[in-house]
């Protein structure tokens, strides 16, 4: 019993603190400190120089506004400049950049060196009010509620009641309806790319049919489908899905059966785009053979399948089967599964 | 004559017509066979062959192996061609200092005349790409716009839009290509050295590659002008965005500073 009573805490405190506590109290407002006067308060003469300095910063930021408009019209605009740290750059640019930030800075400049030395310093408090209603306020408030609400009938006519609810709730509907105008369904355009069986793999460098013996080991090459032409209406979006790139690896050196199987004497095509976001990736290492993306470094081994073996992406990078034909490289079929990101319905 | 014939019948006589024989025969062939072998060893080719293997030898063969076929440490050199001796020794990378994927440049070691000797005894153990004449790297006659295009296709996923370089992966980098020799930048894409893919005249094609280079020349030039300045190296968002970071928001902290500062007080007197 006696040593419970040891651990509670002592109760000493209430009795005989009451008059020591008030000025003990580290939370209690210390109030304003008394007010100092500055140099330019007391002295005229500073003032005086304080004026002078704040009208100067006034004048060199007109002075800086004649000579942006000034630049603006005399240097012209390819003319190149050598200035030290910077290097050869546009002369206009420069002088229009210094000189509109020295006219803004001097603006702001004058106005903080007028407040602090020239502008009265003296602190002064203002109370807020409180922010609840008084109790008169309150119970007005509540009791014209109360009348409105018996004066509109709301609760003994639920005919209205009803309806209007029933009007409230489809009204947004009409809003979900307009939604469809974002755009068309992607029907089936994530699902497919330009390539099928008989397409040929086009030098997308210098534009022509790819052969085998164009594509050397070690060697990195984009290609895109036969008839797809970058100045084609659709361009962009075509080769977002279409870009390939062909390396040639060892066939002994190709892990992956299906790969092996994919590809002509060594000679591999994969989608360009990276499945994570869709970022074209081709830092390819010929040694490793990893490609890495550059966004957000997901590295693949394209000479084991395309496997993801660093980073968020989700899959493989997919494969194009190839093969030769009238001694050209041509696609064997399509992709076998949707290239790029992943989305909702991609399973 | 006569003294001759008396003695036709001697013994040795026909040994005498034998070695007479084979003389005249032998003396004949020298003075009218072709004497491509003897001469051979004479031309310049060959002497350079001859002294890179010396050279061979002493610098490359601990890792490459004797003949250049490679070894554990190095790989083998049959086919790469004198371009890629050129490129590889032109630029210090070779000798490497310890073997790896990334071989950084350095100082070179070997004058012009060795490096030509080491790529010509190279160059003869295999056949590959040839180191490329002034007149297929120089900026006459190149498209610099379809250059950039190019460059920006091919080259920039690594080396950066305007060639700067940037990070490759376990430590591994694509080099800047400022500051670096037209030549060697036709090499490289020619022979793929280190990490870096090829691009064979069947991916590239000369003029293409003649592009490229008068692109990167255009953007990297010690002339090249840069409207915006303050490259800060030309490596995009990283940069900017740290000196924005630590500049710009230094120089904001600095003004409130100096807006909230107690100003000086003086003394009533």
């Amino acid at each position: 019993m006696s040593e419970t009573e040891e651990n509670l805490p002592s109760e000493r405190e209430t009795p005989h603190e009451g008059a020591v506590g008030k000025a003990d109290n580290p939370f209690a407002d210390p109030g304003l400190p008394p007010h100092e006067h500055r140099i330019q308060d007391i002295d005229e003469r500073a003032a005086k120089r304080s004026e002078r300095t704040v009208a100067m910063l006034f004048l060199v930021s007109m002075l800086a506004t004649v000579a942006f408009i000034a630049s603006y019209v005399a240097i012209p605009i390819d003319k190149i400049v050598y200035i030290f740290p910077l290097g050869h750059v546009s002369g206009l640019n420069f002088a229009l950049g210094l000189t509109l930030g020295v006219a803004l800075f001097c603006i702001g400049a004058g106005a903080v060196h007028w407040a602090r030395t020239l502008m009265s310093d003296e602190e002064v408090a203002d109370e807020r009010h409180p922010i609840e209603a008084t109790p008169d306020v309150k119970a007005k408030v509540l009791a014209d509620f109360a009348q409105g609400a018996k004066e509109s009938q709301f609760g003994r006519r639920k005919l209205i009641r009803n309806t209007m609810f029933g009007a409230l709730a489809l009204v947004p509907l009409s809003g979900v309806v307009l939604l469809r105008d974002l755009g068309p369904l992607p029907e089936k355009k994530l699902r497919t790319t330009g390539w099928k069986k008989g397409v040929r793999l086009v030098n997308q460098s210098t534009n022509l049919p790819l052969r085998p013996e164009d594509i050397a080991v070690g060697s990195l090459t984009f290609a895109k489908p036969e008839g797809l032409e970058e100045n084609d209406e659709d361009f962009a979006n075509k080769i977002a899905k279409d870009a390939l790139m062909l390396v040639r690896i060892q066939p002994q050196n190709i892990k992956d059966k299906q790969e092996l199987a994919w590809s002509h004497e060594g000679i591999v095509a994969y989608s360009k785009i990276c499945t994570h976001v869709g970022c074209p990736i081709s830092l390819y290492e010929q040694q490793t053979h990893h490609v890495l993306c550059p966004c957000h470094q997901s590295t693949f081994d394209l000479s084991d399948g395309g496997r993801v073996i660093f980073g968020p992406a989700g899959h493989a990078l997919p494969q194009l089967h190839i093969t030769v034909k009238d001694g050209f490289l041509e696609a064997a079929s399509e992709f076998a599964e949707p290239v790029g990101p992943s989305f909702w319905e991609r399973g | 004559m006569k003294k001759l014939s008396a003695r036709r019948r001697h013994p040795l006589a026909a040994l005498v017509v034998l070695l007479f024989a084979l003389a005249v025969t032998g003396g004949l062939y020298a003075a009218f066979a072709p004497a491509d072998k003897a001469q051979a060893d004479d031309t310049a080719q060959s002497l350079a062959i001859k002294e890179g293997k010396k050279l061979f030898a002493v610098g490359c063969a601990s890792c490459h192996g004797t003949g250049g076929q490679g070894t554990s440490d190095g790989p083998s050199l049959v086919g790469v061609g004198a371009a890629a001796v050129d490129f590889q020794v032109g630029t210090g990378r070779m000798p490497a200092q310890q073997p790896g994927a990334q071989v950084p440049r350095k100082r070179n070691i070997y004058n012009n005349a060795q490096i030509d000797q080491l790529a010509a005894y190279v160059a003869s153990l295999g056949p590959g790409p040839s180191v490329p004449d002034k007149a297929q790297y120089s900026a006459d006659g190149a498209d610099i716009g379809k250059g950039g295009e190019l460059f920006r296709t091919n080259c920039a996923q690594c080396h950066n839009f305007t060639g700067k370089g940037g990070a490759l992966t376990n430590g591994k980098f694509a080099p800047t290509l400022e500051g670096v020799d037209p030549k060697h930048i036709y090499e490289a894409m020619q022979t793929g050295p280190q990490n870096m893919p090829s691009f064979g005249d069947g991916t590239l094609s000369p003029q293409n590659k003649k592009d490229i280079v008068a692109y990167l020349g255009a953007v990297n030039g010690d002339k090249t002008a840069s409207p915006g300045g303050m490259e800060l190296g030309g490596l995009g968002p990283v940069t900017e965005g740290l000196f924005g970071y630590i500049f710009g928001l230094g120089a904001c902290v600095a003004v409130a500073i100096w807006v909230a500062a107690r100003t000086t007080k003086a003394k009533k007197s």
